[in-house]
């Protein structure tokens, strides 16, 4: 049962990683019906711009408690904007002269980008490993059981499971009360029609690369605080498995992506728990394969109306 | 009432401001205005205000990646400046701009897009028809000579053979994507597939490159069919993640069952394929003792050419031999309206298997080949890039042109020998080239299709506009 809730509380902690990441995923390909492949990358990009802003401001664990509260915000802030950045130029480069164009050329132009960007950090950031010492440190001790094993949930755990909590409650807020969010909603039904009616839909699908990637930088800089250790290849498995959080959760659902990346979080922890932990990521990929025969549409998608 | 009349004049104002705030900013971007001849003496400077934002940009995407470099050192990470490349990456992007839209987007905003659609790459219609044939026979006389031409030394021979292992990946992919127009995004699983049937048999079963020739590419066909069942329902996007989750698995089972795969350590000792039981080595019984020739390395290089040749012309003249049959045809439907085609009566679900065993046939052959070629395989060879590199090969090419992947596989292994000297920055520069090509010819280098079967006459190529789009 303690071993139970640890797996939990991890398996919840990454989930909120893979479900930041996977509404990128499910935004873009609700407006523009393309897999962003680059998507991974840019989460990667975030994680990068997140440890170097940690470095510049100098953050270590030994930094007072609100102080250091204060620097994280601003680190997140970073983040997300310069990674908007890159969101917004590899839209505005990679994807909007394809825009209307045949169905494959997006999708290569995004493989494009993704070999593109891991190369660029590759030889601006050196190809190693970038180890992190611990910045936030500590946590709660839980329940502990008759054998001594105890439960403890970090407060780095609790930051990213309560920080995921409010960007996700902000962000449906955002979907569904603001005129953004109407103008987004619109061109995901129908681009065209929005059109007429007066929405700009270019605007429109690049603030939706923009949002996508302030959120994957989120999960960028948490990626860097929980483990400590990142590359320039963490986004291809990351985005890999963020898009079939999204696939499970059924794609274009904002709420789905959520989901998502929870489950998905919680099988590969599970997994790796209880089976084997070489096999996590085809346990991951098995169940997007899984889910997919026996509910194509997802968990929370529509289905897809054929129109003939 | 009056309140919502004033209620929407209000709503009428926003949106005209609105839309006046867009414009402004359209024009801030360099884009087309709207107008016919924007005034000449503000176009320098719009082309500056726009440059400068450019500029900007460049600046918040280099300045922290590049000016600010992480260390790793005692204790944590350390910071290291540099920032002369910012410098120097922000300067090309703010003149560059400048000229482009003072000298090259400014002109004429039609320019561009009738440049895109009017460009043919190749004569297109009867004057390619005409050189069709000398060209096909020529090229294929070159290929078959080209290893007693002077030039052709040990460097020569090994880039046309990784040529032809391309061309013949990408034609087999080409029957699955081109053809079928189901998006395969895990293809180098059956490469792997292929490769490890082959490196396994002849390792464990002491059998040889022929034996196993076949038996690699029926497992790897088996495993397109065993792929292929639970995909059958999905469609477009779901089916590539789908593959590529695939592609993943077989990856990941390679390198974690480390007693039948030997795991990330590879498998070496893979036996070189033989002529008729006879070797290529040093021995009495070698080929060079037995033909009383000299003995040297490259006549096992030549041998090797020449079964990649071979396989990668039956891969193609199949594909060529198979788009003529039922089954080519029910394909080509397939990948135009899967909707009418069911009406017609085809059999969506053999016809869907059909193309990913056959497509995952060929993989399997050029991946027995791969592991002969290099008499040592490990799962480092079989990542998710090189998937996508083939699949670039095949978009790239124009997909269902036999020849653009040709042109494509050539290109690519060019760009890849050229940038050798930059080292690092190779792939950077292929992956923004990709990217580039793509928005310059979004159908592909050859993006004209000729009809596999007409009622009478001759085929008339089909303009790219005119093409189904392969939606699967």
């Amino acid at each position: 049962m303690e071993y139970f809730t640890q797996q939990l509380i991890n398996g919840v902690t990454l989930g909120s990683i893979y479900g930041l990441i996977a509404i990128g995923y499910t935004m873009v390909y609700g407006i523009i019906g393309m897999i962003n492949f680059a998507h991974g990358d840019i989460f990667m990009v975030g994680s990068f711009v997140g440890l170097i802003a940690v470095v510049v401001l100098g953050i270590s664990a030994a930094t007072p408690f609100f102080l250091l509260i204060l620097a994280l915000l601003v680190v997140i802030a970073i983040a997300m904007a310069l990674t908007a950045v890159w969101g917004w130029t590899v839209e505005r480069i990679a994807y909007r002269p394809l825009r209307g164009s045949f169905r494959l050329a997006p999708l290569i132009t995004a493989i494009g980008m993704s070999i593109t960007l891991q190369n660029f950090v590759q030889i601006s950031q050196g190809a190693r490993v970038k180890p992190v010492q611990p910045i936030v440190t500590g946590g709660y001790t839980l329940m502990e059981s008759a054998d001594g094993f105890v439960v403890q949930i970090s407060n780095i755990q609790i930051i990213i499971i309560v920080l995921t909590v409010v960007l996700m409650a902000g962000f449906t807020m955002l979907i569904n009360k603001t005129s953004l969010g109407r103008a987004q909603r619109a061109c995901e039904q129908d681009a065209r029609m929005a059109s007429l009616l007066g929405i700009n839909v270019d605007r429109t699908i690049s603030l939706t690369f923009v949002m996508g990637a302030a959120l994957a930088a989120v999960a960028g800089v948490m990626f860097v605080l929980y483990y400590g250790v990142i590359d320039f290849y963490i986004g291809f498995l990351a985005g890999v498995k963020a898009f079939t959080a999204a696939v499970l959760g059924g794609i274009g659902s904002l709420p789905g992506a959520m989901l998502g990346g929870l489950l998905i979080g919680l099988i590969e922890t599970f997994w790796s728990a209880y089976f084997s932990i070489e096999y996590k990521d085809v346990a991951a990929f098995s169940i997007l394969v899984i889910a997919l025969i026996f509910l194509p549409s997802g968990l929370l998608g529509r289905p897809e109306v054929e129109k003939v | 009432m009056a309140n919502s009349t004033e209620e929407s004049a209000l709503s009428t104002s926003a949106v005209g401001a609105e839309i006046e705030d867009e414009r402004r900013a359209e024009a801030v971007r360099g884009e087309p205005p709207f107008t016919v001849n924007p005034p000449s003496g503000d176009a320098f400077g719009a082309a500056l205000k726009d440059a400068i934002i450019s500029a900007l940009i460049a600046l918040a995407l280099a300045g922290p990646m590049v000016g600010l470099r992480t260390e790793t050192a005692i204790g944590g990470l350390s910071l290291t400046q540099n920032w002369m490349p910012v410098a120097a990456i922000v300067a090309v992007v703010f003149f560059g701009r400048l000229f482009l839209t003072l000298f090259v987007w400014g002109r004429s905003s039609g320019i561009r897009s009738v440049a895109a659609t009017s460009f043919r790459l190749l004569p297109s219609g009867t004057q390619l028809s005409n050189w069709k044939v000398p060209g096909l026979i020529g090229a294929i006389a070159f290929t078959i000579v080209m290893p007693f031409l002077p030039f052709a030394d040990r460097y020569w021979m090994d880039q046309a053979i990784v040529i032809l292992t391309y061309c013949m990946l990408g034609w087999g992919l080409n029957v699955v994507v081109g053809l079928a127009g189901l998006l395969d995004l895990g293809y180098v699983a059956f490469y792997a597939v292929g490769a490890y049937s082959f490196a396994l048999l002849a390792t464990n079963f002491d059998l040889g490159f022929w034996v196993c020739l076949p038996m690699a590419g029926i497992l790897a066909a088996g495993w397109g069919l065993i792929l292929g069942f639970p995909v059958l329902r999905l469609r477009g996007d779901y089916l590539a993640i789908v593959t590529l989750a695939f592609g993943e698995i077989i990856r990941v089972v390679i390198i974690n069952w480390y007693d039948f795969t030997n795991g990330p350590d590879g498998i070496s000792g893979i036996p070189r394929p033989t002529l008729f039981g006879i070797p290529f080595d040093r021995s009495d019984e070698g080929f060079a003792a037995i033909f009383g020739l000299e003995y040297s390395s490259i006549q096992r290089i030549i041998f090797l050419y020449y079964i990649i040749l071979v396989l990668a012309l039956i891969t193609n003249f199949v594909t060529l031999r198979l788009r003529r049959l039922p089954v080519g045809r029910a394909w080509e439907a397939l990948r135009e309206d899967e909707i009418a085609c069911r009406s017609l009566g085809i059999n969506t679900t053999n016809t869907k298997l059909t193309a990913f065993a056959t497509g995952a046939m060929f993989g399997g052959f050029a991946g027995s080949f791969f592991a002969t070629r290099q008499g040592f395989i490990s799962p480092e060879s079989f990542t998710a890039i090189e998937s996508f590199i083939i699949l670039a090969v095949v978009v790239l090419g124009g997909l269902g042109s036999q020849l653009g992947i040709v042109i494509a596989v050539i290109f690519l292994n060019t760009a890849f020998e050229v940038l050798r000297e930059l080292q690092e920055y190779r792939m950077l520069i292929v992956g923004l080239a990709m990217v580039l090509i793509m928005v310059w010819r979004p159908r592909g280098l050859i993006s004209t299709r000729h009809p596999s079967i007409t009622l009478k006459g001759k085929a008339k190529a089909v303009r790219a506009e005119l093409v189904g789009e392969g939606s699967g």
